[in-house]
């Protein structure tokens, strides 16, 4: 099911703010479902009609940005609730790849699980790119998993990703199922050492 | 890096092997899931062809959509009725096992797994729910999973996880009088932030915490995930194994001896090394009140709401992104702010010990319900729920003016019919006070321990519990 993922290119979205939560991607009453199908419409959506009352425009409803594929944040972005829904509705909505200064640890790894890179760069880092995609809403930006680098014009910045997660990226592994149940054998003769799942027999 | 802690060991007990990628592949023992995170991984498995190997070690229940009012099925909500249909026959086709409305064992799902003994020290235990922190109380290594990851650990026991650092959040001295384990974990938020915990699992240590009960260490270990911390953990000791002896699926009889002896070994040894450690006073701890939009936002009641410069310069525009959604200012009393709903609940402060002292508290003022609030009691289980009424709880509530309903996560999260209407303020004992997470896209949180939440509700306003428990003597544990 996986493939590799190195390469993230695209025009690209600035969504400044700490501490977004996943209440905010997708409030609480999109989670009344059985599928995922057709989130990608509801991110952000209380953000979004906040701002169209006041006026004002969220970056999700902003034209310059409308087609991008790349999302810039700033730290603990996706902090919360454990919901896959949050990452679900920005993929859904057409983000490959999301590049910020921190990621809730939850957030993360649902978005491993789903093959969506998440880079992380310094806060003044953060701050530059989501400037220069702001002048220039047509410019590509780039998310290099191997080279660990995000470029955006004549910008180049390092970008990290833990060693694990960032092979599984590279080596298309990042759907970890099949592996996980390849080693059943293994998984269970660890359960038997554990004196609990015996009963303390 | 961390050696001969807890988590430590717990976590070289769990490890199958090591993946391709470095990852470890982790043996969960405990894997608890509801019907809100869990539809879409059963529709993976089918759409692989896969199997439940260990279906014993999945439980079920609901939680999250239940009406607290009106029970009887269908439910109101089709997309509600749709969902419980689904974890029905999700359960039913995989053989696991659930605890339905009516059953005596249904409720939040981070209460009844603790309350039926199902939770054990030294287990890992994963939960489609961030707030799976709370098993950490047991001495357990408890995290939120998305739903992928449900998917995995129903199809493998396993996931692929990476090793967290461990930080030692040393707790020392006795809580004053009118203070809490909510407002102890509030406090510590405050001071090492939202993301503060961001790759770290938290020890929870020192004498106020071997001090607490376990209704209590569920309380912190909870809220570990609001300072960014993936779990949150305390060590085992006689509190631990006096709450589970005698549970449904704590061990008895002969094998209760062994099990004592291994729970003692995984504790965090005299020799365990932690990556960080921070130290805390009891005694500096108020009764704390969150003011903005963040877990992280608290302050002491008799406090007023920080200048954004008391914040670090990257937090100004979320300072001033709070003020202007919670309507407040910077040099503002919290004491005093108005409420139009109050809520007594959750995975947080759902509990029995809670409910008591929020019936002591309303006993103890002896007045109604403010005429212009709404305020409602929801018990975390229908164990609570029973237990809370042989004890007369309910009658206390309601000759109040509480209204007393029935198990769920209610308006924790209002994925049901509890919610906020438009800018109301609501002072909850629940754990996030996000934008809109209370139901309304503008409805306002104000997060405190139940006791606080009792004394707001009978004032209409955010009042110090410690105005009502004025006589020492009437100190009791919460």
């Amino acid at each position: 099911m996986s493939s590799v993922v190195s390469l993230v290119s695209g025009r690209a979205l600035p969504l400044r703010g700490n501490d977004i939560d996943t209440d905010r991607i997708i409030p609480a009453r999109f989670l009344r479902c059985v599928t995922f199908d057709g989130l990608g419409q509801f991110a952000f959506e209380d953000d979004r009609k906040q701002l169209t009352a006041q006026s004002k425009t969220h970056p999700f409803d902003d034209r310059r940005f409308a087609g991008a594929s790349v999302l810039v944040v700033n730290s603990n972005f996706g902090c919360g609730s454990s919901r896959e829904h949050a990452p679900q509705a920005i993929a859904k909505w057409g983000i490959r790849g999301i590049v910020g200064v921190s990621f809730s640890e939850i957030f993360f790894g649902n978005c491993v699980a789903m093959g969506l890179p998440c880079l992380r760069v310094s806060a003044a880092d953060a701050e530059a790119l989501q400037g220069d995609i702001e002048r220039d809403p047509a410019a590509d930006v780039t998310l290099d998993l191997a080279k660990g680098e995000v470029r955006c014009g004549k910008r180049s910045v390092p970008a990290t990703m833990a060693e694990g997660p960032r092979k599984q990226f590279l080596t298309g592994q990042w759907d970890a199922l099949g592996q996980l149940v390849s080693g059943i054998d293994e998984v269970r003769a660890a359960a038997k050492k554990l004196p609990y799942v015996g009963g303390f027999a | 890096m961390s050696s001969r802690t807890l988590f430590d060991k717990v976590w070289d007990l769990h490890a199958v092997r090591a993946l391709p990628s470095g990852q470890t592949q982790l043996f969960i023992g405990l894997h608890l899931i509801h019907e809100v995170t869990s539809p879409q991984a059963f529709a993976m498995l089918r759409e692989r062809g896969l199997k439940v190997p260990f279906p014993e070690r999945t439980v079920a229940t609901v939680d999250h959509i239940v009406p607290t009012e009106d029970q009887s099925r269908p439910y109101a909500d089709t997309l509600a009725e749709e969902m419980m249909v689904a974890i029905e026959t999700n359960c039913r086709e995989f053989g696991i096992r659930l605890f339905q409305p009516g059953s005596g064992k249904q409720g939040v799902v981070h209460i009844i797994a603790p309350e039926q003994g199902l939770t054990l020290p030294g287990m890992t235990v994963a939960c489609g729910d961030s707030h799976t922190a709370t098993h950490g109380a047991f001495g357990a290594i408890a995290f939120g999973i998305g739903t992928s990851q449900v998917r995995d650990v129903l199809a493998s026991q396993t996931l692929s996880m990476s090793r967290l650092k461990v930080r030692k959040i040393q707790v020392d001295g006795a809580l004053r009088p009118g203070v809490y384990a909510k407002d102890l974990i509030l406090h510590v938020l405050r001071h090492l932030t939202a993301k503060g915990g961001v790759g770290f699992a938290y020890e929870f240590a020192g004498s106020t915490i071997d001090a607490l009960s376990m209704e209590e260490r569920m309380t912190v270990c909870n809220m570990a995930i609001e300072g960014g911390a993936r779990c949150g953990y305390v060590n085992p000791d006689q509190t631990t194994f006096a709450y589970l002896k005698g549970r449904e699926h704590a061990p008895s009889g002969p094998a209760w001896e062994r099990a004592v002896a291994w729970w003692k070994q995984v504790a965090s040894g005299p020799d365990a090394q932690f990556d960080d450690v921070r130290t805390f006073r009891a005694e500096d701890i108020e009764p704390t009140v969150t003011w903005g939009i963040s877990p992280d936002h608290g302050v002491g009641v008799g406090e007023t709401i920080p200048a954004k410069e008391s914040f670090t310069q990257d937090e100004w525009a979320t300072i001033e992104e709070a003020y202007q959604y919670m309507d407040l200012k910077a040099g503002q009393r919290i004491a005093g702010v108005a409420i139009d709903v109050a809520f007594i609940g959750s995975c947080t402060n759902g509990r029995l010990s809670d409910l008591r002292e929020a019936a002591r508290v309303i006993t103890a003022h002896g007045g109604t319900v403010a005429k212009s609030v709404k305020a409602f009691i929801v018990p975390g289980s229908e164990a609570v729920k029973i237990a809370a009424e042989a004890e007369g709880l309910d009658k206390v509530f309601v000759a109040h003016g509480f209204e007393w309903r029935n198990a769920g996560c209610s308006m924790c999260l209002a994925m049901n019919p509890d919610k906020l209407q438009g800018r109301q303020v609501s002072a909850s004992s629940s754990n996030r006070n996000f934008k809109g997470r209370q139901g309304s896209p503008a409805g306002r949180t104000l997060l405190m321990s139940p006791a606080m939440v009792a004394v707001a509700a009978l004032e209409g306003k955010v009042t110090d519990v410690r105005t009502v428990l004025q006589a020492p003597a009437a100190k009791a544990k919460a």
